[in-house]
């Protein structure tokens, strides 16, 4: 933890040089070596892993999780977490859900528009919270976790979204290929893209980061700290919001439960891609290959035929191992280093 | 969590970040009192809308379905005061919980099984400390792996098979009442455990050491205290009372399933912040917790009452759990604010961010309604 210490900090990182830039680039080809290894070891056990039909699948999977990653990521390198973006994609994709069957007639790309702004306005309620009211994003994101999921009790009377109430054009906006590759995916790459000039090329996004390393210097540097702050969140919501018309779309449906316990793997597939969870560090490459890992994982678990009902602990203990490997190479860079 | 600690410490003493609350619930005198209060008052409006709610029988038995949150709470209060958290306790229940029953069902004696539960579960609280206390892991990112991995080890376990059948003297745990009263086994259970870990937190060095922790970790290391093994013991203490929590739900349920308790973690957390702990160390009291738990208990039970669905009541429970932290600090942030003048910009964003908060509502109402109609 002493190496990430807010006080080594991302100025450096800007001129490129420093302990922490050498040690953020050899964290991604740690998670690099590691994902290597795991595909050639499922390769060998299962030839069909290595397929561009089944990476397709993969990446089909990963494109929700890493776009709620990204801003989940944003929200951590401000020192945050968000908890809450579970349920506001259960919230948002039940009500688009509902709003789309009953006009079928809406062009997809309002849809969007609405999850994107009906997120917009669940997550700078939040935003509010921590920064004005000044609650620990911690307690006030669990707190909006259980009302978004009760609003959406509320909301549908128990009641889900069948296929087939969905019009096809609606259910194709993710899975439709009209460039080669899923919508879904190209819209999780385009994110991507934004996301990482947003953090590393705009003023904005550099004061992400000055806020997350060190709050007083930042204040003192005359950012508005709450403003940044708030910002994050209001973006944890609006990319929640598309990612819920995504959901509702890929699955062909909307039920209470959509999503439910997904706050978790974002904040895995960040750390796992090593974002610091104490503020201030953290790279879009690094959160992606993050995702990639989990991604991997669940696919190559089916592959190589192990029990679905042992699945889930695989998971877990990959990513412990991740974390665990990730921070003994830190420990041993900090060594020689020292 | 070392350098979250410092950072804390110099955002307190140079621009606060999260005001100190104590100045403004000292006015309260103390936070437990809001909470009685607050008790008195959901027992008050309980009574009139239903007049089963003072029914020594109903109350004595919606009380064990708190208990094995309870249970987990006890060492989740000296988790969070020492700045730390766990999030993988309701998936640790699970897994032991599954364990006791996946052995009962090859036919292992009860109480054998039930014992290799419980070791289980502290043998789970003894690697999340491991990889908090020696490997220096963040607690968030650790209980999250195990979050995962313990869940995931319950499903290995029973798979989709269900542990039933579980003999009369096992399930008096979770069914029994304490013999001549009304109180069931597992609320005298958590009664004793709670005035237990109450006196070690309020009365030992050890409970003195949790606060010391949690307001300094580096000072306490360097005032000689062995803060490692101090982690270690709570965070394996946390598994222990999981996996008793585990045990007394499994046999209050008469069957075990591995999702057992899932989502249950949440709960517990709730409980302890609205308790009055601050989640980033340093304070609370065990009363509070609870008190607390009391609270959430009364009102679920009433609301239950008056036929609100669980989920719909988790709206309520989550908005107190908000209200209890941002209250005494918007009151703090207004009264900090009279002597500044009000500016006409803040005033119009204010009334722009309000408008866009009822455009939301209203949306939610209008679009809601064809659901109702059964549209």
């Amino acid at each position: 933890m002493t190496v990430q210490n807010p006080s080594a900090v991302q100025s450096s990182s800007v001129s490129q040089n420093g302990l922490l830039w050498t040690l953020v680039r050899f964290r991604e080809a740690g998670i690099s070596i590691f994902i290597l290894i795991l595909v050639v070891a499922v390769t060998l056990r299962a030839p069909s892993f290595l397929t561009i039909d089944n990476f397709k699948e993969i990446f089909l999977n990963i494109s929700i999780l890493a776009i709620v990653a990204l801003a989940q990521t944003m929200v951590i390198i401000t020192h945050g977490i968000d908890l809450s973006v579970s349920s506001m994609i259960g919230l948002v994709a039940m009500m688009v859900g509902f709003i789309v069957k009953q006009n079928p007639e809406m062009p997809v790309l309002f849809t969007v528009v609405l999850g994107m702004a009906l997120g917009t306005v669940l997550g700078s309620f939040n935003g509010l919270i921590i920064t004005y009211g000044r609650v620990p994003p911690i307690i006030a994101t669990l707190g909006t976790l259980s009302v978004y999921r009760g609003l959406v009790f509320y909301y549908s009377q128990g009641t889900w979204i069948n296929s087939f109430e969905l019009p096809k054009n609606f259910k194709l906006l993710s899975k439709g290929t009209p460039l080669g590759l899923p919508n879904m995916v190209i819209i999780a790459i385009v994110v991507a893209v934004v996301v990482y000039y947003f953090l590393n090329y705009t003023r904005t996004g550099r004061d992400i980061f000055a806020v997350g390393s060190n709050p007083d210097a930042a204040q003192f540097a005359g950012i508005r700290k709450q403003r940044i702050t708030f910002l994050v969140y209001l973006i944890s919501g609006l990319l929640s919001g598309l990612a819920a018309v995504l959901w509702a779309s890929r699955f062909e449906s909307a039920q209470t439960n959509t999503a439910l316990g997904f706050e978790l793997q974002t904040v895995a597939a960040s750390v796992v891609g090593g974002v610091s969870i104490s503020g201030g560090v953290g790279t879009v490459p690094g959160v992606l290959l993050g995702a990639l890992l989990l991604g991997i994982i669940q696919n190559s678990l089916t592959l190589i035929r192990i029990s679905p009902f042992w699945q889930l602990a695989a998971q877990g203990l990959l990513i412990l191992i991740a974390v665990i490997s990730d921070k003994w190479i830190l420990s041993r860079v900090e060594r020689t280093k020292a | 969590m070392k350098a979250q600690a410092v950072t804390d410490l110099k955002s307190t003493t140079l621009i606060s970040e999260y005001p100190p609350r104590r100045s403004f619930l000292s006015k309260f005198q103390r936070w437990e009192w809001m909470l009685v209060g607050l008790i008195l008052l959901d027992v008050f409006i309980n009574t009139r809308l239903s007049p089963f709610f003072l029914d020594a029988r109903n109350l004595a038995r919606t009380s064990s379905d708190f208990m094995e949150i309870g249970l987990m709470m006890l060492p989740m209060v000296f988790i969070i005061i020492t700045g730390n958290i766990d999030l993988s306790v309701a998936s640790n229940m699970g897994m032991s919980a599954s364990f006791t029953g996946l052995l009962h069902n090859l036919g292992v004696n009860i109480w054998v099984a039930a014992l290799a539960g419980v070791l289980l579960g502290t043998l789970g609280g003894f690697l999340n400390g491991y990889l908090v206390a020696r490997v220096k892991l963040p607690a968030l990112v650790v209980t999250l792996g195990t979050y995962a991995f313990f869940r995931g080890i319950a499903y290995g376990f029973l798979g989709d098979q269900a542990a039933r059948g579980y003999p009369k003297e096992f399930t008096y745990f979770g069914q029994g009442k304490v013999f001549g009263t009304l109180v069931p086994f597992s609320v005298a259970l958590f009664i004793v455990m709670a005035i237990v870990f109450g006196l070690v937190l309020h009365r030992t060095t050890f409970g003195r050491y949790l606060y010391s922790i949690g307001n300094n970790e580096n000072a306490t290391l360097y005032s000689g205290v062995p803060v490692a093994r101090i982690k270690f013991v709570i965070y394996t203490l946390s598994g222990f009372m999981a996996a008793l929590a585990g045990l007394i739900l499994a046999a209050r349920f008469g069957s075990t399933r591995p999702d057992i308790g899932t989502g249950l973690e949440l709960s517990v957390i709730t409980a302890v912040v609205l308790g009055g702990v601050d989640i980033n160390g340093g304070k609370g009291t065990m009363l509070g917790a609870a008190l607390s738990l009391l609270l959430i208990g009364l009102m679920r039970f009433g609301m239950g009452l008056l036929n609100i669905q669980g989920q719909v009541q988790g709206i309520v429970i989550g908005l107190l759990l908000i209200l209890s932290i941002l209250l005494p600090g918007v009151a703090q942030q207004i009264s900090s604010l009279r002597n500044i003048r009000v500016q006409g910009q803040s005033i119009l964003i204010s009334v722009g961010v309000l408008a866009v908060f009822i455009a939301f509502l209203l949306f939610f109402f209008w679009s809601r309604a064809p659901v109702i109609a059964g549209g």
